[in-house]
């Protein structure tokens, strides 16, 4: 297991500023591969399933509304993919998995919640690296 | 060309609502589709019998049954679903037909309302809406509720922030969870859906979509939840009534 680290969101502006450099090496480091692969495939959890096919069980009950997750790593960098889960492009259908903001009508059980904790996010991304094109 | 293409791109996904209209019916399997072509194999009439039933039941301190004023539902009821919700004179706002026979029920036979959702209100709905089987959908489309209701449908909502639109216009036949999305049309309230093992009305699907992208559902009543059930009905417009249909 590697160690709990301090992702962005939980730190003080103050620390935020004098520390990117430190944080981007924490975060790096962070995320768990083998709890982001149990994460993704945890729909009622991430949802991700729902949209996106990608190399897990039950292919039939994935979605085909965005890109296959097989072979995310090698498409894009480990920042691009973390960009996509915390600020993605506001024209496509993926919701961002860090707001708690800019959204309408969450219900009263969701609101105020991320869809992932900042840890959670770390533990995916280390895991989408990890998807190889053959 | 090449600065066109993106622009192309972007039309092909930002699709607006239907022009090629395509009922539930059309994305279901052969197995659901047979279920609803027969009635006596048609949970719904199940549903529908009740009502029938109900429909000449007195109810309430007057003794009025709905067949005391409205007689042969088979006569008088005949079109009534393909023109609903429509602009209601009193109030001048989008009443549903489960809202009208709601209201009937309580201020004509002055009986105690029917819970949503209860066997007795989607029954005597599933009757009612019966009697237009096989008409094509023809609401009033000529009001503000309507531009009102398609702003709903295309606001993005809930913490997976998706509207409406962007599944059932821009992404229709395209597979969420390995099910086909349908273009989302109202044509067959209430229904029976294998998912439910029940009969429900437009609004528990509204609601079941609105929980699914983790937003707060409408109330069932709310002006909100009539503006969208009449801007999905003219946005259906021509389609046939199903009721009692079958969906997956």
């Amino acid at each position: 297991m590697p160690v709990r680290a301090v992702s962005r969101g939980e730190l003080a502006p103050g620390i935020l500023r004098g520390g990117l450099a430190l944080v981007a090496l924490l975060t790096m480091a962070a995320g768990d591969a083998s709890n982001g692969r149990a994460i993704i495939a945890n729909r009622q959890l991430s949802a991700c399933l729902l949209c996106h096919t990608g190399p897990f069980p039950d292919p039939h009950l994935q979605g085909n509304l965005a890109p296959s997750l097989a072979g995310a790593g090698s498409r894009l960098t480990e920042a691009a993919l973390r960009q996509r889960l915390i600020a993605p492009d506001p024209d496509s259908i993926m919701p961002s998995y860090a707001a708690t903001a800019g959204l309408h009508r969450v219900g009263k059980q969701w609101a105020g919640k991320p869809v992932l904790t900042p840890q959670q996010i770390d533990d995916v991304v280390a895991f989408l690296v990890t998807l190889r094109a053959p | 060309m090449k600065r066109l293409l993106p622009l192309l791109l972007l039309c092909s996904i930002a699709a607006g609502p239907p022009v090629d209209l395509r009922s539930g019916y059309d994305d279901a399997s052969a197995e659901t589709r047979a279920m609803q072509d027969d009635d006596g194999g048609n949970p719904g009439f199940l549903w529908v019998r009740e009502g029938e039933a109900q429909w000449s039941q007195p109810a309430g301190p007057l003794g009025k049954s709905c067949a005391s004023c409205h007689g042969d539902a088979t006569v008088s009821m005949r079109g009534v679903a393909a023109r609903y919700p429509l602009i209601d004179k009193a109030t001048n706002r989008p009443m549903t037909l489960d809202r009208r026979i709601g209201e009937c029920r309580t201020d004509r036979q002055q009986a105690e309302a029917l819970p949503p959702e209860s066997d007795a209100a989607l029954g005597l709905a599933a009757y009612v809406g019966l009697q237009s089987r096989g008409m094509p959908l023809n609401v009033d489309a000529d009001n503000p509720f309507v531009a009102a209701g398609r702003r709903l449908f295309e606001t993005r909502m809930g913490q997976l922030n998706l509207s409406c639109a962007q599944c059932h216009d821009d992404r229709a036949g395209m597979k969420l969870a390995g099910a086909v999305i349908p273009q989302g049309h109202p044509n067959g309230y209430p229904e029976y859906r294998l998912e439910w093992q029940a009969m429900g009305s437009l609004n528990r699907r509204l609601r079941n979509c609105m929980v699914g992208v983790r937003a707060e559902p409408f109330p069932p009543d709310s002006p909100e939840m009539a503006a969208l059930a009449l801007y999905l009905a003219v946005r259906a417009k021509g389609l046939k009534v199903e009721t009692p249909a079958v969906r997956p």
